[in-house]
């Protein structure tokens, strides 16, 4: 670790347009303008809204929310980083099994597991029906049951399936630390513990904090899970204002609000981590210690690592498993095989190009260090902090507008009109997953990048090789892990992804998730059951592939 | 190097191109958006295909239907528009969306009253919204009108979904134009009073909360409980139908609150004709038949037969106050459920 200049600091500080600039420039404007497309449409006039609001429902709003923040904050932390640490260090029974198992949860959509766990919990449900068997309980009166459908139980829903952001993060982060600080440490007289708290931790921090605010930004714009357990929530809020209110303005300005909340979070965290750069300067990577956990040290490591994982997936898909053999419908099986292609489709180029543009994006800030290009990143990368339905009005605006702008100049100069070329199409939905996705492949490329030292850059220019050759040869192999991390997030997150798909899709098309969501919707859970499978079937494939690929990733290792 | 690179430019393109023609349009054929889910009026959809050969592509979306309508603009592929209730017709006839439509047939079809004077809007089928009363844990006389479940003595007996969900909006909006804006929040506040847990669920929930005990009485649109009586896949479902009885409120004065499910067409609508043809299809008699067999909905004229089940809970008397009317005090609704925190 070693507080290193920046790159920007390195090279010549000049006003030079050229492709880099420019093309990151032009790349981010585009995935920029649906957010600032939100902002505008908070501006434009509409019945006042605030002083009902702040008088009657915004207190509870902002407190459900920062409620539900917090503990899922707390709970993806404490689960997320204490797994990763405790497969990655330690030796225990089922150590090689729970570092890609720990990952599966992450391909269950929050509001199914949310559906699944009503089900099975409520008082009709099997548990306090079992209960009240055993205890000749006969009404609800006579007992106390915690109640599902509360923030509590949204707490844990979203903690469940939102905890993998963090351990995968954070993992990778302490597979690629050097061995070499961790023995100086303890041969420095730190215990195992003091090590991981003031060394391993901190140098973990950029990958734990981007971790973090993917789950807190997730956790801020969730509709499905606080919606039916009616927890009220900001995001609620402002479609109530929306919706019941018929106040598209006044619902930009909530959402407009909610951006500038996340920004400050991520601005405090930045001041707090302020100049501090952590890069590795050792090369020595030997096998990692491995401490052997044994007896029942062992099996509470056990325990832990598998409480997660039985609850955040193996529970919900037998749950799911099994209303989808009670409702096996033949005809269903071809309609659903055409939906999965949809979905793969759809999230298959969404992850492919929101790496690319990630890549580029993060490149182009490291090389020219313009603090304008980084502003501009920055705010190009906030489509994840933003309720889907809410960036899905603020695509239809830039894309509907470039089509009718196109369209009029058309009409005027050739007397041909083409119609809506983009609005409406597969385009436009990809569109929109670029936006929204584009924080979790930036952020975790732009993380990775980080890491590489500065030396590396000028060591391969000093030897002759340009930017983009430099990228490609030296940075690219680097980054393999976190570039295929990047993907494998952007594309279990299309799978899932609903608002977006609903309000920007063309005709007559379903993805796995939108299927989800008509029967679920009406609380049909069976029928929705295969579907909801078919996601969380497809969702795992990457999710084991790119973790079997993440261990044999640790720098080093292909040398032995 | 840069061969690659023009390969890969090239290949990007064409996947565009590719993308963007998927899903354009053939000759004969309307679009809709609609807020009703593509399952529940398919098989409606289909029949219509097949009598006149008109193609029918749907796109369900609940939020930002009118966004994108009025964003698209002229360019709009929609030729019409499906709701599930009134307020969202009325919000799209009101921001200048949809044309109006002068049908000999759709006035024959459809009563004054459920359609907009000026021919922008539509309604198809009609759902009221009663009150699920306990066969045995109710007595009987005992609830007769919403304003009986915001009586001090009903605390802790009723059960309700969201307040903010449209369907109780619109409800709350039917007493402010019946009573005013005072009542309506003395009421809103009473039934507050009255739940016995904080809303949650759809209708179909309250209906088991009454079932399970949780409450005495709950608020619900009358087709839920048409699919919970006939549900062979679920059949527990059928156990709280039969737990409770309906009752239809305010018989003796204003009469039951009903909303509407609807259509219109669009300003732009490219095949205009085919989205007329469609609309007048879905007040015929077959459709309306279908509506009623299939989805327990109440169907816009008395002549049509009703579901043997729907006709079992007997005639009723209908809110007859002019639908817009309500959708016009749907903001003012919302406003009251914040200020007593009827969520909360």
């Amino acid at each position: 670790m070693t507080a290193s200049p920046t790159l920007a600091g390195s090279t010549e500080r000049r006003l030079k347009i050229d492709g880099w600039t420019l093309g990151t420039a032009a790349i981010s404007m585009a995935v920029m303008l649906p957010i600032v497309a939100v902002v505008i449409i908070a501006f434009t006039p509409g019945d006042d809204i605030w002083g009902h609001l702040t008088s009657t429902v915004l207190p509870l709003y902002i407190a459900t929310t920062v409620q539900l923040m917090v503990g899922v904050g707390v709970g993806t932390f404490l689960i997320g980083v204490g797994g990763a640490w405790l497969v990655t260090i330690y030796r225990f029974p089922g150590k090689r099994f729970f570092e890609w198992a720990l990952l599966l949860p992450m391909a269950m959509p929050a509001y199914v597991i949310a559906y699944v766990y009503t089900d099975v919990l409520e008082y009709a449900g099997p548990v306090q029906g079992a209960l009240r068997h055993l205890f000749g309980w006969t009404s609800i009166q006579q007992y106390w049951f915690p109640e599902i459908r509360s923030l509590g139980g949204a707490i844990s829903m979203m903690t469940l399936v939102l905890y993998p952001y963090v351990y995968l993060l954070s993992r990778a982060a302490f597979l690629e630390q050097s061995v070499g600080v961790l023995e100086a440490s303890r041969v420095l007289g730190r215990s195992q513990w003091q090590s991981f708290y003031s060394v391993a931790l901190p140098l973990a921090r950029p990958a734990i904090v981007i971790g973090l605010s993917l789950v807190l930004m997730e956790t801020l714009n969730d509709f499905g899970t606080v919606d039916f357990f009616a927890v009220y929530t900001f995001t609620l809020g402002i479609f109530d204002v929306w919706m019941n209110m018929s106040n598209i303005a006044g619902a930009a300005q909530l959402a407009s609000l909610m951006l500038l909340f996340v920004i400050a979070l991520v601005l405090a965290e930045r001041f707090a981590r302020r100049k501090k750069r952590f890069h590795q300067t050792t090369t020595t990577y030997k096998e990692l210690p491995g401490y052997e956990l044994g007896g029942f040290k062992g099996l509470l490591a056990v325990v832990v690592c598998a409480l997660p994982v039985v609850l955040g997936f193996v529970l919900p898909s037998i749950v799911l498993s099994t209303y989808a053999v009670l409702h096996f419908d033949k005809e269903v099986v071809s309609q659903m095989l055409e939906t999965a292609g949809n979905s793969l489709l759809l999230s298959g180029t969404a992850a492919m190009i929101a790496v690319i543009v990630a890549i580029f994006m993060a490149y182009g800030v490291r090389i020219k260090g313009s603090p304008v290009l980084k502003v501009m990143t920055r705010i190009a990368a906030l489509g994840y902090a933003v309720p889907g339905s809410v960036l899905a009005v603020g695509v239809i605006a830039v894309l509907a507008s470039l089509d009718n702008s196109i369209d009029g100049f058309m009409r005027e100069n050739f007397g041909v009109s083409t119609g809506l070329l983009f609005s409406g199409t597969v385009v436009a939905v990809i569109f929109g997953y670029l936006v929204r996705f584009l924080a979790l492949s930036f952020g975790t490329v732009e993380a990775s990048l980080t890491k590489i030292t500065p030396n590396m850059d000028g060591a391969a220019r000093t030897l002759g090789h340009g930017p983009f050759e430099t990228l490609r040869r030296v940075h690219m192999p680097l980054m393999k892990t976190s570039i295929l991390t990047a993907a494998m997030l952007v594309f279990v997150d299309g799978m899932k992804e609903l608002p977006l798909t609903i309000i920007l899709r063309p005709f007559n098309f379903q993805t796995l998730a939108t299927y989800v969501h008509q029967f679920a919707s009406d609380e049909q859970l069976g029928e929705a059951s295969l579907a909801a499978l078919a996601i969380v079937g497809t969702g795992i494939i990457p999710v084991i592939l790119l973790s079997l690929m993440i261990r044999k990733s640790r720098p080093g290792h292909e040398i032995t | 190097m840069r061969n690659h690179r023009k390969y890969y430019v090239t290949a990007l393109f064409a996947i565009v191109l590719a993308l963007s023609s998927i899903a354009r349009a053939a000759d004969n054929e309307v679009n809709l958006y609609s807020e009703r889910q593509a399952f529940l009026i398919d098989p409606l959809l289909k029949a219509f295909t097949k009598e006149t050969g008109i193609k029918v592509n749907l796109v369900y979306m609940k939020k930002g239907m009118l966004e994108r309508l009025k964003l698209e603009d002229r360019n709009s592929p929609a030729d019409a528009i499906l709701t599930s209730d009134i307020g969202n017709l009325h919000n799209h006839a009101k921001a200048g969306l949809l044309q109006a439509v002068a049908s000999k047939v759709l006035e024959h079809n459809i009563p004054a009253n459920l359609r907009d004077p000026g021919g922008l809007w539509y309604g198809l089928t009609v759902r009221a919204r009663v009150i699920y009363a306990h066969k045995d844990r109710a007595k009987p006389g005992e609830v007769t009108s919403y304003e009986d479940l915001a009586r001090p003595e009903m605390a802790g007996r009723v059960c309700s979904r969201s307040g903010k969900h449209i369907y109780n909006i619109s409800l709350l909006a039917s007493i402010i134009a019946a009573k005013g804006r005072e009542e309506a929040l003395v009421w809103a506040r009473g039934l507050k009073g009255s739940l016995a847990r904080r809303p949650q669920g759809n209708d179909r929930s309250q209906v088991k909360a009454v079932f399970e005990g949780i409450c005495d009485f709950a608020l619900g649109n009358t087709y839920y409980m048409g699919k919970m009586a006939t549900n062979e896949k679920e059949p527990e479902q059928k156990q709280w139908a039969n737990s409770v009885n309906i009752i239809f409120p305010n018989q003796k004065d204003r009469g039951t609150h009903v909303n509407i499910s609807g259509a219109g067409v669009t300003k732009y609508a490219k095949n205009k004709a085919n989205a007329v043809k469609l609309i007048e299809y879905l007040s015929s008699d077959t459709a309306q038949k279908q509506y009623a067999m299939g989805n327990f909905e109440y169907p816009v004229r008395a002549n049509i037969p009703l579901h043997p089940l729907v006709a079992g809970w007997g005639q009723f008397k209908a809110d007859t106050v002019f639908l817009a009317a309500i959708a016009e005090q749907r903001t003012e609704a919302s406003k009251i459920m914040d200020e007593v925190g009827f969520n909360q």
